[in-house]
């Protein structure tokens, strides 16, 4: 049964891939595209990857979405319509497309307990994860200590993004008059029923992020999910209330701070593992119990890679927002 | 059945397929990214894929932990990070784009080039 609404699921991702792609206007191919996030979200559900949805959801459905636009207020909607022959794209990828499947025919079948990719490392980590760790998610054990340097690495990329972000468009100031009636001072406010729904909304988003942080240990979440979902609530909150608003409450320098912050504690969290005489990023040595000390660990580089992705996620809106046509 | 056995990797190999497409014949730039987004979004469903343990549930450790079975980690802690880091790097080609737009009057990579060639 799962595998029959597995396809149907792909089946209807691949439709609005092609949709996606021969649609002239952005706008729609926007639309399409968050739609195909979703899809995609719900293929991961049922591969059993609950993390992997969750930031798929959060971040392609949501936050991805709101840049597109953003980028589309900021250039066309349309897409030129172009003269030129498309006879030998279509022919290379159908071909690599060929290939590409032919060569599956060599891959063990879907959810094989036999396949390579089993019978490597994947037995340890899941064996370990008890004795070393002691948290039910093994996905936020690897990713936060078995694997801290790569995640490590992926705040620090994360961080780069949003600076070089922040060089290209400028740190977003909003530079006209508070009392003028523009889009940017009263967001959405004039209109009854986002206004209505979105107040109640915002208060539960933010929430349930703080849940998604802090539960990442025991279920599906973590840092990266939550950064998203903090980050999606304070856009709805400008969107509906006008960026200027939205400013207040985060002014643009303390986004800054939690972009730096963020990765400075996932950091400082390796270097006094080192103090205290253990290797960079090894957490045993925080505590007395070496188990109580990855845990704390994990908690603390969790809390480094929210802050940064919320940070990096809200200056870049705020970039594109205020950028004027 | 034999159909479901490979169905997911062949709709990576179209998925894929398909962002590459509009990568290399679409000359717009924002069309460009899109696509971009759809061939990475292709390879996340080929890391997924092959993670998942038939009978398996999501690696996480309830208290009749004994007899489960778990579907790899390994993939999803990979993709997990590798959706955010796209996310950003999306961010930082959006931001390009906008200063092309700028800069150009035009995000259509032929009129750009001929705007380049004056």
């Amino acid at each position: 049964m799962t595998e029959i609404f597995g396809t149907f699921l792909l089946s209807l991702l691949v439709i609005t891939a092609v949709a996606i792609v021969r649609t002239k206007n952005l706008f729609v191919a926007v639309m399409l595209m968050s739609i195909a996030s979703l899809l995609i979200a719900a293929v991961f559900f049922l591969l059993d990857a609950a993390d992997v949805a969750l930031t798929e959801a959060a971040v392609g459905a949501g936050i991805s979405t709101v840049l597109f636009l953003g980028a589309l207020a900021l250039t066309f909607e349309r897409e030129r319509p172009s003269a030129t022959k498309r006879a030998l794209p279509v022919i290379v990828t159908v071909i690599a497309a060929l290939v590409v499947i032919y060569a599956t025919f060599d891959k063990p079948r879907l959810g094989d307990p036999e396949a390579p990719v089993h019978r490597h490392v994947a037995p340890w980590y899941l064996e370990k994860t008890p004795e070393y760790v002691d948290i039910p998610n093994v996905v936020t054990a690897v990713l936060g200590t078995f694997r801290g340097y790569d995640t490590l690495g992926e705040v620090f990329v994360v961080f780069t993004a949003g600076i070089g972000v922040l060089f290209l468009l400028g740190y977003g100031r909003v530079t006209r008059s508070a009392d003028e009636e523009t889009e940017i001072n009263v967001g959405l406010r004039h209109h009854l029923i986002p206004r209505t729904v979105g107040r109640l909304l915002i208060p539960f988003i933010l929430l349930f992020g703080l849940y998604v942080q802090f539960h990442g240990e025991y279920g599906p979440g973590g840092g990266f999910q939550a950064g998203a979902i903090i980050a999606a609530s304070m856009i709805l909150y400008a969107l509906l209330e006008g960026e200027r608003h939205a400013l207040d409450v985060l002014p643009q320098r303390l986004l800054l701070g939690l972009m730096a912050g963020g990765a400075i504690l996932y950091t400082g969290v390796g270097i006094l593992g080192m103090l205290l005489g253990g290797n960079f990023l090894d957490y045993s040595v925080l505590s007395d119990n070496p188990v109580a000390g990855q845990q704390l660990g994990i908690i603390l580089i969790e809390a480094g890679v929210g802050i940064t992705v919320t940070g990096t996620l809200l200056a870049i809106f705020h970039a594109f927002a205020a950028r004027e046509r | 059945m034999a159909v479901f056995e490979l169905f997911n990797y062949w709709v990576f190999a179209i998925l894929l397929m398909i962002g590459f497409y509009a990568v290399i014949a679409k000359p717009n730039l924002i069309k460009k990214l899109i696509g971009l987004s759809l061939f990475q979004s292709a390879v996340f469903l080929l890391y997924i894929s092959m993670g998942r343990v038939e009978g398996g549930t999501a690696p996480i450790f309830s208290d009749n932990a004994e007899t489960a079975l778990f579907s790899n980690p390994l993939p999803q802690v990979l993709i997990l990070t590798a959706i955010v880091v796209g996310i950003s790097t999306l961010a930082l080609g959006l931001g390009i784009v906008v200063r092309i737009r700028e800069e150009y009057g035009s995000i259509e990579e032929n009129e750009i080039a001929e705007i380049d060639r004056r």
